[in-house]
């Protein structure tokens, strides 16, 4: 069963690393996004089973993007994971408050991200 | 009359004398019987204990042998599987742990794999900059940091890209010059003996300092005052991003430069030519 992800990250290092850890899990479509509104229009658009966000992006940041994805009925029910420098308790209390499934901080290790993605996908 | 009674008593006397008899020679002939059952049985016991002594040393043993060597022989085996099992167990820790160790090293191999993919993905300066930047927030967690470069006709090492802390902050360096202008000049990495202990209060007392060098000609520096909340201390791998970033973002800056100051130096010159042939 193939699940489609969506990492909403504006450092092109960021993406090509995500990318490279989720390669590790089969079935996986991975579609990217350069920020915030870029993000906002794939997800409302498309079906996606996963988002992985950034909080600190130009023009809409990550955890904007939370708040209208859990606000939009197409999309709110989405598991989203945020991957930030930002690693103060009140940041994390605050995406979770907004409706983030899960909270990870930089720098993160692969195996970090396969294990967030493999249970809020439900996978092995 | 006395003399009939005299014999009927006497009478009486002789026949229960003789019952009394009978009765005596019958107890006497049971009692008889009794002993002789006695001595019957008693010789019936002796006979059966010779029986069980001879049964105890001989004979019925065999198949409680055969059962004993069967005892030993699975015990032996059993003996043999644990050993055969707790061999596999230690194999299977040593894998597993083989397995974490291969992990962490993939890791690690990804993040230096892309990092220099993507330092060498452009050859715009700006860009190359930016990466750099970004290499040192994403993957070493780095706050507060600068990128310097020397200038060869001053002999100054001066900011060209700064995160946490505005450019302006950071001040020219001479060559040789403080903590920074001798790592430049030296080409050594620098690293505060406690990064718990350290507080950045100088600019020109950065935690950390790694030189950008090609071979052994230094063209800058990266100073890192602050790192992430969440960052406790440096890993293997950001000592190996370290090292690559000394080479790898050494290369791609000065390739960039040169390439940018050659497209400028084509754009005048052409400019020239379309001038001088009008």
């Amino acid at each position: 069963m193939s699940h489609r992800v969506l990492i909403v990250e504006d450092s092109p290092t960021m993406r090509q690393l995500l990318n490279f850890a989720l390669k590790q899990l089969r079935g996986l479509e991975v579609v990217e996004a350069h920020d915030g509104i870029d993000g906002l229009k794939k997800i409302s658009r498309d079906h996606f089973d996963l988002a992985l966000i950034d909080i600190n992006m130009p023009l809409m940041d990550g955890l904007k993007l939370v708040k209208l994805i859990r606000s939009d009925p197409r999309c709110k029910d989405i598991p989203i994971a945020m991957i930030t420098t930002e690693g103060a308790k009140e940041d994390r209390d605050r995406a979770l408050h907004l409706g983030a499934n899960e909270y990870l901080t930089k720098p993160v290790q692969q195996k970090e991200v396969l294990r967030v993605v493999r249970h809020l996908l439900k996978i092995d | 009359m006395d003399k009939p009674d005299r014999s009927d008593d006497r009478q009486n006397l002789l026949a229960r004398g003789e019952e009394f008899l009978q009765v005596f020679k019958k107890g006497a002939e049971f009692t008889q019987e009794l002993l002789r059952e006695n001595e019957r049985l008693r010789y019936k016991i002796v006979q059966l204990e010779e029986k069980a002594r001879g049964l105890e040393e001989t004979g019925s043993n065999v198949p409680d042998k055969k059962l004993i060597e069967q005892i030993r022989q699975l015990e032996k085996e059993r003996r043999q599987l644990l050993d055969k099992f707790k061999e596999v167990e230690a194999e299977n820790k040593d894998f597993a742990s083989r397995y974490l160790e291969i992990e962490e090293e993939n890791n690690n191999l990804a993040n230096l794999y892309v990092a220099s993919y993507q330092l060498h993905s452009t050859l715009d300066f700006k860009e190359v900059l930016q990466i750099i930047l970004e290499i040192v927030i994403n993957l070493i967690g780095a706050e507060e940091f600068g990128v310097l470069l020397l200038d060869e006709k001053t002999n100054e090492l001066k900011a060209v890209a700064t995160e946490g802390i505005p450019k302006e902050n950071i001040p020219s360096v001479k060559l040789g010059v403080g903590r920074i202008g001798t790592v430049a000049k030296v080409g050594d990495n620098y690293f505060t003996d406690d990064i718990s202990e350290y507080s950045a209060t100088n600019p020109l007392e950065p935690m950390v300092c790694i030189p950008l060098k090609i071979k052994e000609h230094v063209i800058g520096v990266i100073v890192i005052y602050k790192l992430l909340q969440q960052k406790k201390k440096f890993s293997e791998l950001d000592h190996e991003l370290f090292t690559l970033l000394a080479g790898h973002a050494a290369t791609a800056t000065f390739a960039s430069k040169l390439y940018s100051e050659s497209e400028r130096k084509l754009s005048t010159i052409q400019g020239f030519i379309e001038l001088l042939t009008k």
